[in-house]
């Protein structure tokens, strides 16, 4: 594999459009990365960041368009093309197995390239070197932390020859820190000639590592230009375009009742009693929605899954107070009885957590309701209600679904949303507790979310939400509280903070920048 | 293997934000280990020996059954392992071990003994192949296709018994008898093994009559199972095929995305599962002294060789300890029958007491109070008792297996994707 | 309708599939697969084969489903074998050694069945839910050991009366008998009855009642009922305990209407047939059913092969045969009707007018 020079043209991309079935995930992308340079590839969630790079990496073909490597068309008809041809890729979800050794990972499916031996032995310890990783090379994987993951996810994609990295979506799980030590090895990779795809949606991030940026929206480029120089303004203007539902919440509608009391909760790692959460207290009030923002992987699905019960905690208070003042004492009790005692929930996944996809839609109405009318009477279900209710759900929510008859599995990923939101808001709640309600819809599935829990908002409803939407979180919240390294941090007033500077406080960065 | 919610398994959110990991303490070589655990074992068998006066605990006849017994349990663990390390779980073991007895009596009438353990490889393998085929390409739960292939095997060996040796044997339910393998003896090294336990030496007595049974009127297909272990260990952890076999049972998705062929390799783990099954099987038929083909004579044994090879967490050597301690105990049970049985009790409180100090000295205090509870408990029947019922003897093995993974159980270690779906190119 | 091609087709596809393998292995054997396979057929319609066949399907539908409401919740209960024959022995000395007034004697026999085999169910349901120890192996093992505890209850030293070679249990009073309703040349078991009950509760318990629910969406989806508020370890180890509940009283139509003691000799395996049973029928009380009765048919047919000198293992094969083809075909089935259901959706909402939105990281993706 030949060194290109610095500057030319390494990865082309022209006229990619990609089809499935109802949908078109990237329609007409170009793109084209130089060498030497840190590219990014800008676009909110479920703009086709992901799509285009699978093509790229070969895991998936594009219908129309083609690809050039090197000046050269090629095509990726697997991953091992992609490797072949000096592309590499860290996922975003680590590809790693546990309970092999550090070696063992790096070195699966590249054996023939140096053996398994002392040579393979000496290459990894110079790229250990490289990536700054300083695990011992015989040690499992699952006793490494998630940046330790990371570089191992990187001396693979290096061990194979890769002189174009694609970074998919690389900081969502690390914490400030460990970002840092990444853009470093990036950079020092720059200077030995290395060139990166670097996929993102966080602009801060960006301005900081990119030569380059690119940004996606709905499946197709919308331009290039050069985030030293463009402000965050216009960036943020391609990203989102002007046309996009706003999710501003109008008027206050905010009381002095309290719903959710959170005192001082803790959680403990499994199987050890490191601190996930810790000294975590706030209330949500009726009429409210406290937005929790955050970098992914600081604690805040665990703070859901304590809320909920699924998790049991260490120490701490929670009490959840009904409309007549009478508060309850949560702590001691289980998922169901906090449920019953009125908390509606939406969770982050809703096909592991919301939803029994091979049972149809009337059955999923019953989950988490089940010792409640109007699907239930004592210990039977009163399954002409549950069917009556699934179809009230289904015209108030607008699910698309051709009868409640139909599995959960079948419906579009919005559609499942969409039942999953009117379930949750149908039981009289008190409280809603929505992780990422909107993640993975698709944009008229939004705006029809975000209206219901602005309406549930106006009822009176208290709402604890979850999201990585900055732009979400700011137009929804009436407060956002900070979440960093399993501790509520700051504060912050939606009316007057803006997506940078909520995301210097995400990274603990606040009064450096 | 089942579905108990673990909420935190597969959701990268979860992963811990642990900066750096703690550095791992060294751990001791696998095979000193081992050897540390048979000289314990020894020890405290001796020691029983001394204080009950019951001989049969170490003597040379228990041990040489103990091996015999042995054989069966460890090919299957064997086969286990090599199944579920690619993620396949292979409860289907003991159907294709019966394919096998009846494989090794059909090829050894035939063919001669070597013949005979041929053809029971090829039929465990063909019981490997159905369930390769129903698991990784069909995706049928690993647990269901494994019953059915016990059925199958059952009913296909009843078969072809009914059709190829009734007309010899006159007996469907048996075969004709049919060539074993010979036995070899260190006979120098046995002789005088031989002299040194009629020493009643402690320890050193014991310690002879063991090895002496170890390497007296030893079969062939004992030295290839003994031979299979580090075999399988070395294959499997240190070699390319052994490592992309592993990466199939743990995470096949990432295997996939590196350009290992999953499907090619739990296919090839299950067929060497099933042969090794098969060898089982042919270690019940073709042994000096063994039976013929009987029916049912593995009596659960596929089932037991799994239990060892959880028992002895997914490693070839941890099985081998399964294997013995399996074999042992249906060996001791057979030679000294009721009293023999009472003094492994007494030996297991010896091994609790040693047990009960280590964690003391680790300041582990709760497992050495559960340990001194437990060794009172063993005691007490012990002392209360002359001899044990009959009847229940005959499974001491599955008793101790039932104890030992009631206390193990949570510290074993089974392949992350075992017995999970796996269709190409469903993963993120 | 698909649910209609999801339920009949497998079976139906499976049991012509092991025809076709029991024929190769007759020809194979030199036997006329047409003459045997009819044979198969007229043995329905001599003496009592039919009622037998009937009386033995009690017997295999109780055993399926003990099995089916473990793999409901995808618990699997090996140990219906194991329950059954210890529940048996348990009622059949309860049974023996009590005076009582008929039908409370019936009663409460079959209350300490149902009692013993849940408490034999308990041992691993409880090692699984404090210990984590898989419930495939440890009732594997107490299956096994269930043979040492019988032959040491009906020891002559324990319970046990010998008669002749027999080694059994003390006969129960007839005021404990089920009495049987004769039919033609056989007597159909009054507990045939009493089956067909508790599968009817099965199925009002799995389709109307909350622990139904909660125990399908256990089986579906651990972490989905996790978030639903199902506790997943109270549902393992109820699961089991009903499971081992009905295993408890597997024996009790042949203990009951025809044998009226357990002896060392009494027929096993009947679990393991359950196992097979609870997958032919899908764990549905009708399919169960069918499937019960498929297999107490071949298992009488063996007798009347043997008489035209076929080899009666046949039957074996074919009940093999029909067990692994069935699990394969509904799983090609399954996943064929998702992918329809998915288009039907698709085209459903296509004839809306409006293009369905973007999707892509959710159908699109992946």
């Amino acid at each position: 594999m030949s060194n290109p020079e610095r500057g030319a043209p390494v990865v082309e991309l022209s006229g990619i459009t990609k089809r499935f079935p109802g949908v078109v995930a990237n329609s007409d992308v170009n793109l084209t990365v130089r060498a030497g340079e840190v590219h990014a590839v800008c676009g909110e969630n479920g703009a086709g960041k992901s799509t285009l790079m699978k093509i790229l990496y070969g895991m998936q073909q594009p219908d129309e368009g083609s690809i050039a490597v090197n000046g050269e068309t090629v095509r990726l008809r697997n991953p091992q093309d992609a490797i072949r041809a000096g592309i590499g890729m860290v996922h975003q979800h680590f590809m790693l197995a546990d309970n092999l050794t550090v070696q063992e990972n790096v070195l699966l499916g590249a054996e023939r390239l140096h053996g398994i031996g002392r040579k393979a032995r000496e290459r990894l310890a110079e790229l250990a070197k490289q990536t700054g990783l300083r695990a011992r090379p015989d040690v499992l994987l699952e006793r490494l932390g998630v940046a330790d993951r990371q570089r191992v996810e990187i001396i693979k994609v290096l061990y194979r020859g890769a002189r174009i990295v694609i970074l998919d979506e690389p900081t969502a799980v690390l914490v400030p820190q460990e970002v840092d030590a990444l853009f470093e090895t990036v950079r020092s990779m720059q200077e030995e000639g290395f060139t990166f795809i670097f996929i993102s949606h966080k602009l801060d991030e960006v301005r900081a590592i990119a030569d380059t940026v690119t940004v996606i929206r709905r499946g197709t480029t919308v331009g290039t230009a050069d985030p030293k120089t463009i402000s965050s303004h216009e960036l943020a203007e391609m990203m989102v375009g002007s046309e996009l539902p706003s999710p501003e919440t109008r008027e206050s509608t905010v009381t002095t009742r309290d719903v959710l009391r959170v005192v001082e909760l803790r959680l403990d790692a499994e199987g050890s009693d490191r601190a996930v959460l810790d000294h975590i207290s706030f209330e949500v009030r009726a009429g409210e929605v406290l937005g929790i923002a955050g970098v992914e992987g600081n604690g805040q699905t665990e703070l859901v899954e304590t809320i909920m019960g699924m998790r049991k905690a260490a120490g701490g208070h929670l009490e959840l107070v009904d409309a007549d003042g009478a508060a309850r004492d949560l702590t001691k009790l289980g998922t169901l009885a906090r449920r019953e005692a009125g908390i509606g929930y939406v969770p982050e996944d809703r096909t592991r957590h919301g939803l029994l996809l091979t049972q149809p839609l009337w059955t999923n109405r019953i989950l988490g309701y089940q010792t409640r009318r109007p699907v239930a009477k004592g210990q039977l279900l009163d399954i002409a209600g549950a069917r009556k209710d699934t179809e009230r759900i289904v015209a108030d929510y607008d699910v698309r679904t051709p009868g409640i008859d139909v599995p959960a599995a079948a419906l579009s990923g919005g559609n499942q949303q969409k039942l999953v939101v009117g379930r949750e808001l149908s039981g009289d709640p008190v409280l809603l507790i929505a992780s990422h309600p909107t993640r993975g819809v698709d944009v008229g599935a939004q705006a029809l979310i975000w209206e219901q829990i602005r309406r549930a908002r106006a009822a009176g409803l208290a709402v604890l939400l979850i999201s990585a939407d900055l732009d979400e979180l700011i137009g929804l919240s009436d407060t956002i509280r900070v979440m960093l390294r399993g501790r509520l941090v700051s504060e912050a007033d939606p009316a007057t903070v803006t997506p940078q500077e909520l995301g210097s406080a995400m990274t603990g960065a606040e009064e450096g920048a | 293997m089942s579905t108990a919610s673990d909420l935190t398994d597969q959701n990268p959110s979860s992963a811990p934000v642990t900066v750096s990991a703690t550095p791992p303490k060294r751990g001791l070589p696998g095979w000193l280990r081992g050897v540390i655990w048979a000289v314990v074992a020894i020890g405290v068998l001796a020691t029983a020996s001394y204080l009950t006066g019951v001989n049969t605990l170490t003597s040379t006849n228990t041990a040489q059954t103990a091996l015999r017994l042995a054989l069966p349990i460890l090919f299957c663990a064997l086969g286990g392992l090599w199944a579920e390390r690619a993620g396949v779980i292979n409860i289907g073991l003991e159907g294709m071990m019966i394919l096998g007895t009846w494989g090794a009596a059909w090829g050894s009438f035939y063919g001669g003994v070597w013949a005979g353990l041929l053809a029971a490889i090829a039929f465990g393998a063909l019981g490997g192949l159905l369930h390769a085929i129903a698991t990784v390409t069909f995706n049928v739960n690993h647990i269901v296709s494994g019953v059915a292939i016990n059925l199958l095997g059952l009913g296909v060996t009843k078969f072809l018994a009914s059709l190829i040796f009734t007309p010899i044997s006159g007996n469907p339910k048996q075969s004709p008898p049919v060539p074993k393998f010979d036995t070899y003896s260190a006979t120098f090294l046995s002789d005088w093994l031989g002299d040194l336990e009629k020493q009643q030496r402690v320890g050193i007595s014991d310690a002879a009559g063991i090895i002496r049974g170890l390497i007296t009127e030893v079969s062939p297909l004992a030295m290839i199972a003994l031979l299979l272990v580090p075999l399988s260990y070395l294959v499997l952890w240190r070699t390319r095929f052994g490592l992309r076999l592993r990466s199939c049972g743990e995470n096949p998705v990432a295997a996939e995305s590196l350009g290992v062929n999953v499907y090619a390799h739990k296919y090839v783990a299950v067929l060497i599962s099933g042969g090794l099954a098969g060898m089982g099987g042919a270690s019940l038929v073709l042994l000096a002294n063994g039976a013929d083909y009987l029916e049912n004579q593995t009596s659960g044994r596929g089932y037991i060789g799994l239990a060892a090879m959880i028992f002895g967490n997914w490693r070839p050597g941890g099985l081998l300890g399964g294997a013995a301690l399996f074999g042992y105990a249906d060996g001791l049970q057979l030679s000294g029958g009721g009293t023999a049985v009472l003094a492994l009790l007494y030996g297991a409180v010896i091994l609790l007491g040693v047990i009960v100090i280590v964690q003391l000295v680790r300041r582990r205090w709760f497992a050495a109070g559960a340990g001194v509870v437990g060794a009172a408990v063993l005691y007490w029947i012990y002392w209360a008792n002359d001899d044990l019922p009959s009847d229940l003897i005959p499974y001491t093995a599955h008793f101790v297996t039932l104890i030992v993974l009631a206390v193990a159980s949570q510290r074993l270690r089974a392949p992350k994707a075992d017995g999970a779906r796996y269709r190409r190119g469903e993963g993120d | 309708m698909t649910g209609w091609r999801t339920k009949i087709l497998p079976p139906l596809l499976a049991i012509i599939f092991s025809l076709i393998i029991s024929a190769i292995a007759l020809v194979i054997s030199g036997s006329d697969p047409f003459e045997a396979y009819g044979t198969m057929v007229k043995q329905l319609f001599v003496g009592s084969t039919a009622v037998d066949t009937v009386n033995l399907a009690s017997v295999y539908y109780l055993s399926g489903l003990a099995v089916a409401i473990g793999f409901q919740m995808n618990l699997f209960n090996i140990g219906v074998e194991g329950q059954y024959r210890f529940a048996a022995v348990i009622a059949a000395i309860v049974g023996g050694a009590l005076q009582l007034p008929p039908v409370i004697h019936t009663v409460v026999i079959i209350l300490v069945a149902a009692i013993a085999g849940a408490a034999y169910a308990a041992i691993p349901a409880v090692l699984k839910v404090t210990r984590g120890v898989s419930e495939v192996i440890s009732t594997i093992m107490l299956n096994s050991i269930v043979g040492g505890i019988v032959a040491f209850l009906i020891n002559p030293k324990q319970f046990g009366v010998q008669t002749g070679n027999d080694v059994s249990t003390k006969p129960i009073p007839e005021s404990g008998h089920v009495p049987g309703v004769p039919l033609g040349a056989g007597t159909l078991f009054g507990f045939v009855l009493i089956a067909a009950l508790i599968g009817f509760a099965y199925w009002f318990m799995l389709t109307r009642t909350r622990f139904g629910f909660e125990l399908k969406a256990s089986g579906e989806s651990g972490t989905a009922a996790a978030a639903g508020g199902v506790n997943a370890q109270k549902m393992t180890l109820i699961a089991m305990l009903l499971s081992g509940a009905v295993a408890g009283m597997v024996a009790l139509p042949e203990l009951l209407g025809r044998d009226y003691s357990y002896g060392i000799t009494s027929t096993q395996m009947y679990g393991f047939t359950g196992i097979a049973v609870a997958l032919l029928g899908r764990n549905h009380p009708a399919g169960i059913g069918l499937g019960a009765l498929l297999w107490a048919f071949l298992d009488k047919s063996a007798v009347s092969l043997e008489q035209i000198q076929v080899p009666k293992e046949i039957a074996t094969i074919m009940q093999g045969a029909i067990v692994l083809s069935v699990v394969v075909a509904y799983e090609i089935v399954k996943r064929a009707d998702l992918a329809a259901e998915q288009r039907r959706v698709g085209k459903a909402l296509a004839g809306n007018g409006k293009r369905k939105p973007a999707d892509v990281s959710e159908g699109g993706a992946v």
